[in-house]
């Protein structure tokens, strides 16, 4: 039972949404069959006046249940589905009385769009709740009547950002916008402000139903809307290079729906649904970014035996780049915080950083004063260790030296509680080697930020050879507490995400050997969906930094009597650090110009020396190489141990780096591209370009076995 | 060096009514585009030699407008190399793309050329386009403009044809269709699927499944309110000699209001031996004329008799004929003028009254359904001929190979 039917003595029907053993209402497809029954018997009711949709859940209606979404594959029974629910809202959208929607909380997606059929709608005006159309954001678009009615209720200029971007509105917004038309202070006064729109609108009709409609603002053919009509096209492809077909779709049902009938233009809907719903880039962002972090969230990477941790004192050693990030985030996260630096003045600094970013965040209207005094409040910048005492955690975040990260731990653990948990967050140094030199090795492990800190959601956890469980454990609360995303890996040499992100870099500087364009190569790095092109992303880490993990990753391996392989990219790090001493942005140019305030050009000497092939590569030769260098180091790591499951290695590549959101992560990106076809095309990037590219066996396994990631 | 035309194929959408109709939410350039993907792949085309897409277009704005045979050959992902164009002979269009595809391979200048024509009636209703026939008084004053309908009430009243002729006409032209479709005699409809591969429409669907004269003569006269208006004044002014127009045309005994898209392949023999393109049949002679714009709906029968002599050929040497039925006594004119005393060998599968009229692509469909009868009956000659606005008429000679 999905629905409660309440009929008063004033004839008015209350229609309660309550979906049974669940916290929040969803749409499903038994929704919609309850949902019939009950415009069925609305329908039948002799002297009805009006009715009213409510929720008995804390929230209106979240959206759609995208464990049904997921699983429908076949186009057909999609479309289906789509329409008979859209039917039955159409139904009750028509029953000739007035509907209002009162809105207790928060109504997204399919909830809003269910909230749009509705006549009229009010909302409490509550902080929490938000409103809007996320869709986009996991590929798909509002399949529910909402791309056929927001146009139609607000005009196209204003209904096509809410549509393309996904943002979530507050009541006040959502009001001004046009998509609640009143607001109430409490559920009482809600109720009263619904029955009496409905005592004073007794024969009401949607705009889009009454003889007289006009499309608000014009429809996608009225002159006032061509230029934007025109330019929008271009607006969207520049965010995202064709690679998202969902807001390419949203635009165009919206424009094409504009220009025919109502009944049509939800059918065009339901068609752009179809094809993004059963699409692959709209299974990939589900799969990593609903089901896979769901499964990161609930704990699928730490240890079940081990009851909740807390974490209230944490230290953090080093103010730098990372280590003032880390402050903040623990702070704004209510806990206490001792950052300490070599001195004072430098520690001082740190703290400014901190205040520089809430100051920011002030502006933009996230944080109060209130708030941002209280986080300022709970750090304590020191040049003094004994200050540590007390700490249940200690964060080192120290320049990427071996013997100065050994040093500071003997300085600082000590000071820990008993249990207490050191952390180092290195990014390549392996964590077994580091934990050799604490006193407490099973109490030491790697918790690796991401630059910069406080915008970067994904933290690395990386597990040493001694690190216990009840370490682990509360690493991973400890980050979870701070709002980012645990992956857990174990130890290796740059971990997981530095080592495959490398491999983007490395097959960057690789191309440009082969005499490919700098100018191409960046170009395929972005089509191929990341952030920044590889030449560009290696200026901003500092060629020089890569040149100093390398050397001491070939001095670690030699040490230990191994063999070192050096890659074709080591002659190009080799050759922009010590011949033309050009070692990044830092160093006032790398592979780009940095000129002042000025937009940033790639060196114009590139080409000289590294002279230009007469047959150089195709685009998509290039993205594929970026793609699968990555996939394919990915599954050596999964392969070796260092990755543990699949969401921790998919979600890990998306918010640690920027691997692209639709193709799903770096393993989803090898079940999207089907497991033996890939394997075709490893052995043929093999052949051509080096064994760095030859498929694992576990693939080979995989493939017999049927399996996918 | 001069070559002969050849037609290696001919295909068309279903026609989708206009109210509530299937093809409503299908915009006219995919609607092409869908066919251009279905000519493609059928013949295994290599798109970068098609030397020219002729696409014709009676309503070339809003969803059809800036060239829509261009947009269409891009948006179906032919070849970059594919130039096209969209043309306007009114009613005649469709044919005139064949015509015009036809002149460009004999002139041995172009080889292969994708010729059709497009119309969606319902999204780009007629007189979207404005123009100065109808809305520069001037222009419309000085040439005695009046509506179509009109002039084919005019046809009527000068022969003397009645309201039960047209309705008969009309039930035949609609039994004829619905035989034709209960025994899939109309081959190149290529069915219309939405970009999930679930179908939207795959036959006519104008059609009535039942009708009877008694119902058909039922219906209101369509002109009767603006002829009295003043049309028929001006109508009159310049056939005197005609006391009163008698309004006998309607819904019913015209042509539909439908939408619908049709390619033609045209090409030389050279290019159709390179491609493995089988001719099915020849441009014997094209034609256009016109006459009077005020009657404006005569022009088939000299368009005919401009080809035929062409082609060096009688009207008894025509196995088979499609004669556009915009309106009923445009078709019995041409009988008249033709001597052609029965319709056994005439608009076989029924036509526009019954199927509908998307202006710009009828001329290619009745090509491709010329061409399926032909062969079905193994006939070899065959005529399509069109009235066309402004007094224009239009026609082509075909034979079978």
């Amino acid at each position: 039972m999905a629905f409660i039917y309440n009929k008063d003595d004033n004839n008015i029907v209350t229609l309660t949404m309550d979906t049974a053993n669940k916290s929040v209402n969803l749409i499903n497809e038994d929704f919609y069959k309850s949902l019939l029954e009950n415009v069925m018997k609305l329908e039948k009711e002799s002297n009805l006046k009006g009715v009213i949709l409510a929720s008995a859940k804390k929230t209106f209606l979240a959206g759609a249940d995208l464990d049904m979404l997921y699983n429908i594959n076949a186009a057909k029974t999609c479309y289906d589905i789509v329409e008979s629910g859209k039917a039955v809202m159409r139904r009750f959208e028509l029953i000739g009385k007035p509907i209002v929607a009162v809105m207790n909380g928060t109504a997204l997606g399919g909830g809003m769009e269910l909230a749009l059929c509705c006549h009229y709608r009010i909302a409490v005006n509550n902080s929490k709740s938000k409103f809007g159309f996320p869709e986009v954001n996991l590929g798909i678009l509002p399949g529910g009547g909402g791309v056929a009615r927001l146009p139609r209720l607000i005009g196209l200029e204003s209904s096509l950002p809410l549509l393309l971007e996904g943002r979530q509105l507050n009541a006040v917004q959502a009001q001004s916008k046009g998509l609640i038309n009143e607001l109430a202070s409490n559920e009482e006064e809600m109720l009263s402000k619904a029955i009496s729109w409905i005592d004073s609108n007794p024969n009401y009709e949607q705009p889009w139903d009454q003889k007289s409609f006009k499309f608000p603002g014009g429809n996608a053919h009225h002159p006032k809307n061509a230029q934007m009509i025109a330019v929008a096209p271009a607006v969207l492809r520049k965010k995202t290079r064709g690679n998202f077909p969902a807001p390419e779709a949203i635009l165009s049902a919206v424009i094409e729906g504009s220009l025919v009938d109502f009944e049509t233009a939800s059918r065009i809907e339901s068609r752009f649904f179809v094809q993004l719903s059963n699409g692959k880039v709209s299974k990939n962002i589900m799969n990593a970014t609903w089901f896979q972090m769901n499964a990161l969230n609930s704990g699928v990477s730490r240890p079940k035996d081990i009851s909740l941790t807390s974490t209230s004192k944490v230290g953090v050693i080093g103010s730098g780049l990372m280590g003032h990030g880390i402050a903040y985030a623990s702070a704004m996260a209510g806990m206490e915080v001792v950052m300490t630096d070599v001195n004072q003045e430098s520690a001082n600094n740190g703290l400014k950083r901190i205040r520089n970013i809430l100051e920011s965040a002030q502006k933009r209207g996230l944080i109060d004063q209130e708030k941002m005094d209280a986080a300022l409040q709970r750090i304590t910048p020191t040049n003094d260790n004994k200050l540590l005492k007390g700490c249940d955690l200690i964060i080192e975040a120290v320049f990427e030296d071996r013997d100065l990260k050994a040093k500071v731990t003997a300085k600082a653990e000590n000071h820990l509680v008993e249990n207490g948990v050191f952390a180092s967050n290195t990014s390549s140094i392996p964590i077994t080697s580091l934990a050799e030199q604490s006193a407490s090795p099973e109490k030491f492990i790697g918790i690796h930020f991401f630059s910069p800190v406080h915008k970067m959601k994904l933290v690395e956890i990386i597990k040493g050879k001694m690190t216990s469980p009840q370490t682990l454990a509360k690493a991973f609360d400890y980050v979870l507490k701070i709002k980012k995303i645990p992956i857990v890996v174990n130890d290796s040499r740059g971990f997981y995400t530095s080592r495959v992100f490398e491999r983007y870099t490395g097959e960057g500087m690789t191309l440009l050997t082969e005499g490919n364009s700098a100018k191409n190569i960046e170009s395929a790095g972005k089509q191929a969906g990341f952030p920044v092109g590889p030449l560009a992303v290696i200026d901003e880490i500092s060629i020089g930094l890569a040149a100093h993990i390398r050397d001491q990753s070939w001095k670690d391996l030699k040490a230990e009597g191994k063999e070192i392989e050096a890659g074709p990219w080591d002659g190009v790090i080799d050759f922009m650090t010590k011949e033309v001493n050009r070692t990044g942005r830092a160093g006032h140019g790398g592979f780009y110009e940095y000129p002042n305030n000025e937009e940033k050009y790639l060196w114009p000497e590139l080409e000289k020396h590294f002279p230009l092939s007469e047959n150089p590569l195709s685009q998509q030769e290039m993205i594929d190489r970026f793609h699968f260098i990555q996939a394919i180091e990915t599954v050596r790591c999964y392969e070796e141990g260092v990755l543990t499951s699949v969401a921790d290695a998919n979600i890990g590549s998306i918010f640690g780096w920027g691997f692209p959101l639709f193709k799903g992560g770096t393993l989803q990106f090898i079940n999207d591209y089907g497991l033996k076809q890939f394997r075709v095309r490893a052995r043929d990037l093999s052949k051509q370009y080096g064994k760095r590219f030859s498929p694992p066996k576990l693939i080979d396994q995989m493939i017999e076995k049927g399996q996918t990631f | 060096m001069t070559s002969e035309a050849y037609i290696f194929d001919s295909i068309r959408s279903p026609r989708g009514k206009r109210k509530n109709g299937s093809l409503n939410e299908v915009t006219p350039t995919d609607l092409l585009s869908k066919l251009m993907i279905s000519l493609s792949d059928q013949h295994n085309l290599e798109t970068s030699l098609v030397d020219d897409v002729v696409i014709g277009c009676v309503m070339p704005v809003g969803d059809q407008g800036a060239n829509i045979g261009k947009a269409a050959a891009q948006y179906a992902g032919w070849d970059t190399d594919v130039p096209g164009m969209q043309i306007n002979r009114f009613c005649g269009s469709g044919l005139e793309a064949i015509n015009i595809a036809a002149m460009k391979i004999k002139s041995g200048w172009e080889n292969l050329i994708v010729s059709g024509g497009v119309e969606s009636m319902s999204r780009v209703p007629m007189g979207t386009d404005g123009g100065s026939m109808v809305f520069e008084p001037k222009v419309s004053l000085k040439t005695n403009y009046v509506p179509q309908g009109i002039g084919a009430d005019l046809i009527a009243t000068i022969d003397k044809l009645s309201r039960s002729d047209l309705d008969a006409f009309a039930l035949e032209s609609h039994k004829r269709a619905l035989e034709a479709q209960r025994n899939n005699k109309f081959n190149s409809i290529i069915p219309i699927y939405d970009q999930n591969g679930l179908l939207i429409l795959e036959k006519d669907e104008h059609i009535r499944q039942e009708s009877s004269i008694n119902e058909l003569s039922k219906l209101k006269p369509s002109f009767e309110f603006i002829g009295k208006m003043g049309y028929d004044a001006v109508a009159q002014e310049k056939y005197p000699n005609v006391e009163k127009i008698n309004h006998v045309h309607t819904a019913g005994n015209s042509s539909g209001i439908v939408d619908g898209a049709a390619l033609t392949l045209i090409g030389s023999k050279a290019i159709g031996e390179d491609l493995g393109l089988k001719p099915r049949a020849i441009i014997r002679s094209i034609a256009t004329c016109s006459t009077d714009p005020t009657i404006m709906l005569t022009g088939p029968a000299p368009a005919t008799r401009k080809a035929l002599k062409r082609a060096k050929m009688k009207i008894s040497d025509v196995d088979l004929i499609e004669v556009n039925e915009a309106f009923a006594a445009v078709v019995l004119r041409f009988m008249k003028e033709m001597n052609i005393d029965n319709t056994d060998n005439l608009n076989v599968n029924g036509g526009s009254i019954a199927m509908g009229h998307p202006l710009g692509a009828t001329g290619s469909m009745l090509m491709g359904t010329l061409l399926d009868e032909l062969e079905y009956r193994d006939l070899t000659v065959g005529l399509v001929t069109l009235c066309v606005a402004g007094g224009m008429g239009i026609a082509t000679v075909i034979e079978r190979v």
